[in-house]
């Protein structure tokens, strides 16, 4: 076995107390845990009666997050069908419109998450959705991490953008107070003033940093020399267009020389007078202590690594990111004890170790939704293909399964994951076909809508098992009609024999027949079980008897019989129906037919001789017996004479 | 599609409709109800679209719909019939009928009246899949095959036809006032008359011999021997009551089951349909000629010979768009009214130029400009 990665969250069972035994049985999602009677021979003691149910993943069932599973599951539909076959050239752009989708959606998320738990009262729905929150702040982090490295995988130059981009969605909290500042009545001397400005430089912001140093020369004419200078040092700061025809050397030439200029500033103490400035200058020059001086408005690592790279290598290539991402976190932390899971992941999404960040937001991350997810769009970015793991088929599929098997625990949630299975290609169907069996079926709305799902994906034996279901319920219920109609849909002979028998049953003792309208429409279905081809069409004799259309009943009656549909116990009823015609004044049965029935009637008596019945129904049977016999007797007479006149 | 707004509820959403406004005015209708299935706790909930006063604030951009109150909801909804401004029946899958209240000076619900058992069975619910009302009668069908009759006023039951269906009835609507037609899981459409007192169908109408369930039925708004239904197969069907009984036309709508089909209730040339393939299709029938119905109606008048053969009454020698002849012809064109999605969408209401939709994938959809 292998070693485990972290130790496991010990969970405590609240009715259980000490010393007692708990049995367990394994869920999809869940596990059920139960005390059990196991004690020493002689102890007494009542053993608790409670079922507790551990839920390993508690965010399914949060009202707001689902909007998130919805969501992002109809973005997850969308990327399995774009094309395989496109140029990877082509398929690139998509791939990050639907990574921003993504981030968008948490976005949006998080946003509803904050309102409520700032306009609650409740002080414990605050803080559970304040944890909600900063999860998903740092998901976000981390996906948008992970969009510019791996899935835009931007070169030397624009990299360097993008993570500039990166850290200034995530530390919007320079606007806030820039706001704060702006709407104070004289923003240059407000408190904050030098912090936001030098926040928007570290942000590399230097418009925003100059518009607001503006503010502060108006105030010091005396400065104004200073200031000049240093608006000319921000406003000539080159950046890199990846768009324009600059080639990467020429923009590294371009920005050597401002550094240079921005250093002999420093050397000749132009900005000594004015210590904010000289700060600025030695941040512009990418002065590491003076960095590391203004931790709290770095506030991170990675920001400082961010910082860094701009003000002092631009053109870093990914290649070169581990080298500085690793040094930075070391000089960034140095005072804290241990880097927390978040920098850990953040350190390895820079030393693209893909593998690496995938399982460690595994076991950070109290969900799954955010690995599977992710997992899937690397490799649809090809970029998971030589991992492979030693159980399962890949990590992908393996993520997908267990999110997937996650949201069919869920009452309301288990639609969805029918769309995750079906894009796992080797154990998908397998786990859709375990799990889809289990849904409870309250309606027939519902069921209609599992066995939907069901054919579409050509699992006959879960639409058997469903109908079946349906069916037992219905017949419960003694709503036969219904029992029927699922038996039919699930083409089930056997149990469609079994409701056509309590038909007949019902007929036996009532003498009419329910559900006529389904009866009398069964069609083509009929043919499913010989005994409810049978019943329909022994419903058609009365039909056809009721018309008075007894010659063609007549002839129905007696192939019933020979043609062997009716069931041999149900002869006695036949025949005794076809009293009535055989008493009538016309001749309905011929010769030829009237020789079947007596011979019909004979093959059932000397089968019956050997019956055990009490005396008392063998009497009424021989009578029926007799009667039969005498009115076939002179229904025989009478057809000979007939056919005999017929043909003279 | 671009008129198209989506919110996420956080719960599967059986029924929409919209409360009605009041005929003599043409506002446009703002509230709608909405009810969920499959959830822990189920809800009725009252949306704002908030037409009133925003609208000359922020044209073009439009406001989400508000939620503006809930209430727990026993079972899943599985109908849900405004009753009048402020009442809405609501059926269960537990059997209960239910009448609610919509208090609109405190945005508060309460329920009115309560059937708990209405649809039963001995020892086990019979869920109640259907409802129509027109105040104070309201008419129930249910898996159990009963019709049952209430009224919104009086706590027993008026009537119940025991055994109407020997199969689970799907849904029901009014063709007269004294006139129900229901639609039942073997295909089948029955027509009941409540002025004789057999429990009998006064006439069945069926599908040949295809046994296709059907999902759904709505009555043309103003010719009331016009009905379409939809099945479990996705056709859309077209039927005259008053002739054979077999549908007028068949059409190929969705993939999988129709859930629900609307006349759009003041120009029925326009019709809706929705599905469990996620789709909602809105079609539109044109008559030949460019000449407006009345005048059309006027012409056909005055041949002698067709007034003669049909029926007396007033509009119904008019030629309906809808049984004018087959849709292969391409008088009648359909467009796909949202984004593609894969989820189920379970209900549609249309009034005015406003039409609202709940889904599978507990989005609700409205669309402020329909083209009708």
């Amino acid at each position: 076995m292998e070693e485990v990665d972290v130790e496991p969250a010990v969970t405590n069972i609240p009715a259980a107390s000490d010393g007692k035994h708990l049995g367990f049985a394994w869920g999809p999602g869940d596990i059920l845990v139960y005390e059990t009677l196991y004690k020493a021979s002689n102890a007494k003691g009542s053993c608790s009666s409670f079922i507790n149910e551990v839920r390993k993943d508690e965010d399914i069932y949060s009202p707001i997050l689902r909007k998130l599973f919805n969501e992002s599951h109809h973005i997850f539909v969308g990327l399995q069908t774009i094309r395989e076959d496109l140029p990877s050239k082509n398929k690139k752009p998509q791939f990050v419109s639907i990574s921003k989708n993504y981030r968008s959606v948490i976005r949006a998320c998080m946003e509803e998450l904050q309102q409520v738990a700032v306009s609650t009262k409740d002080a414990e729905i605050a803080t559970q959705y304040g944890n909600q929150v900063s999860i998903l702040l740092a998901i976000e982090l981390i996906w948008n991490l992970c969009e510019v490295l791996f899935i835009d995988a931007a070169p030397a130059g624009s990299l360097l953008l993008h993570l500039l981009d990166w850290v200034r969605l995530h530390k919007s909290d320079v606007d806030e107070k820039a706001r704060e500042v702006l709407q104070s009545e004289s923003p240059a001397e407000h408190h904050d003033y030098w912090d936001v400005v030098l926040s928007y430089v570290l942000q590399g912001r230097l418009e925003e940093a100059r518009q607001m140093l503006v503010k502060q020369a108006t105030l010091q004419p005396a400065a104004r020399n200073m200031y000049k200078l240093m608006d000319t040092l921000l406003s000539k700061m080159p950046f890199y267009n990846p768009g324009g025809t600059q080639t990467l050397t020429d923009f590294d030439v371009k920005w050597r020389h401002w550094h240079d200029e921005v250093n002999r500033c420093l050397q000749d103490n132009s900005f000594a007078s004015n210590q904010h400035l000289e700060i600025l200058c030695k941040i512009l020059v990418g002065d590491e202590d003076t960095l590391l001086d203004h931790k709290d408005l770095l506030s991170t690592w990675y920001h400082f690594l961010v910082t860094r790279l701009l003000f002092c290598h631009p053109t870093v290539k990914p290649t070169e990111l581990h080298y500085y991402a690793q040094s930075c976190m070391t000089m960034f932390l140095d005072l804290r004890s241990v880097p927390e899971p978040l920098d850990n992941i953040l350190l390895a999404a820079f030393e693209f170790d893909i593998h690496q960040v995938i399982k460690d937001c595994s076991i950070a991350l109290n969900n799954w939704w955010f690995v599977a997810h992710l997992t899937d769009l690397l490799d649809h970015c090809k970029l998971l293909q030589s991992h492979n793991l030693h159980f399962g088929s890949n990590l992908r599929e393996f993520l997908l399964l267990e999110y997937a098997s996650g949201l069919f625990t869920h009452h309301s949630l288990w639609q969805l994951a029918v769309d995750y299975f079906d894009h796992c290609p080797e154990f998908g169907r397998v786990y859709l076909e375990l799990q889809i069996e289990r849904v409870p079926l309250d309606t027939e709305r519902k069921a209609l809508k599992v066995l939907r799902i069901c054919e579409q994906r050509q699992m006959s034996e879960q639409v058997r098992s469903i109908c079946k279901i349906m069916a037992m319920r219905a017949l419960r219920n003694n709503r036969l009609g219904s029992a029927l109609s699922w038996s039919i849909r699930a083409k089930d002979a056997a149990f469609a024999t079994l409701i056509s028998e309590r038909f007949l049953q019902d007929y036996c003792t009532r003498g009419t027949f329910s559900d006529l309208d389904l009866i009398d429409n069964l069609g083509s279905a009929m043919l499913l079980s010989d005994r409810l081809t049978f019943l329909g069409k022994y419903r058609e004799f009365h039909k056809l008897y009721g018309e008075k259309r007894f010659s063609k009943a007549a002839k129905l009656l007696l192939s019933l019989m020979t043609a062997k549909i009716a069931p041999r116990s149900f002869w006695m009823t036949l025949l005794t129906d076809a009293l009535p015609l055989l008493e009538q004044k016309q001749v309905i049965f011929s010769a030829d037919q009237t020789h079947e029935l007596m011979f019909c009637l004979e093959e059932l008596t000397s089968s019956l001789n050997a019956s055990d019945k009490p005396p008392q129904d063998e009497d009424i049977e021989l009578t029926k017996v007799e009667l039969l016999r005498l009115a076939l007797a002179r229904n025989l007479a009478m057809a000979i004479i007939k056919e005999g006149t017929v043909e003279a | 599609m671009e008129n198209i707004n989506a919110k996420y509820v956080s719960q599967k959403i059986s029924k929409t409709r919209w409360r009605l406004v009041s005929q003599s005015s043409l506002q446009q209708p703002d509230i709608f109800a909405t009810g969920s299935w499959d959830n822990e706790v189920n809800k009725i909930s009252f949306w704002s679209i908030g037409n009133h006063g925003s609208s000359d604030m922020d044209d073009g951009f439009e406001r989400d719909p508000q939620l503006l109150c809930e209430y727990k909801h026993d079972g899943d909804v599985l109908d849900l019939q405004f009753l009048d401004q402020d009442r809405i029946v609501t059926t269960s899958s537990t059997g209960a009928v239910t009448i609610f209240r919509h208090h609109q000076n405190s945005q508060t619900i309460s329920v009115s009246q309560r059937w708990p058992r209405a649809h039963h069975y001995p020892c086990d619910n019979a869920p109640c899949t259907g409802v129509v009302c027109s105040s104070p009668e309201i008419v129930t069908v249910g898996e159990d095959g009963k019709i049952i009759i209430l009224r919104a006023d009086q706590e027993g039951v008026i009537r119940v036809i025991e055994n109407a269906d020997s199969s689970t009835i799907h849904a029901v609507t009014y063709l007269r006032t004294t006139e129900i037609l229901t639609v039942n899981s073997i295909g089948q459409l029955k027509l009941w008359d409540f002025r004789q007192q057999s429990n009998a169908p006064s006439q069945i109408l069926s599908l040949s011999g295809d046994r296709v369930p059907l999902h759904c039925v709505d009555r043309h708004p103003n010719q009331q021997h016009i009905v379409a239904t939809g099945g479990q197969d996705g056709m859309l069907c077209v039927w005259d009551v008053r002739q054979g009984s077999t549908p007028f036309s068949i059409m190929e709508a969705h993939s999988a089951e129709m859930w629900e089909v609307h006349f759009h209730p003041t120009n029925p040339d326009h019709l809706f349909t929705c599905s469990e393939d996620g789709s909602l299709l809105h079609w539109e029938t044109s008559t030949h000629s460019d000449m407006p119905s009345f005048l059309q109606g006027g012409r056909n008048n005055s041949m002698t010979s067709r007034s003669a053969m049909a029926p007396a009454g007033g509009n119904q020698s008019l030629i309906n768009a809808w049984l004018s002849g087959d849709s292969s012809k391409g008088r009648l064109e359909t467009t796909h009214m949202l984004p593609s999605q894969t989820l189920s969408v379970n209900s549609l209401d249309v009034l005015g130029q406003c039409l609202v939709c709940g889904t599978d994938g507990e989005a609700i959809f409205v669309n402020r400009q329909v083209p009708v």
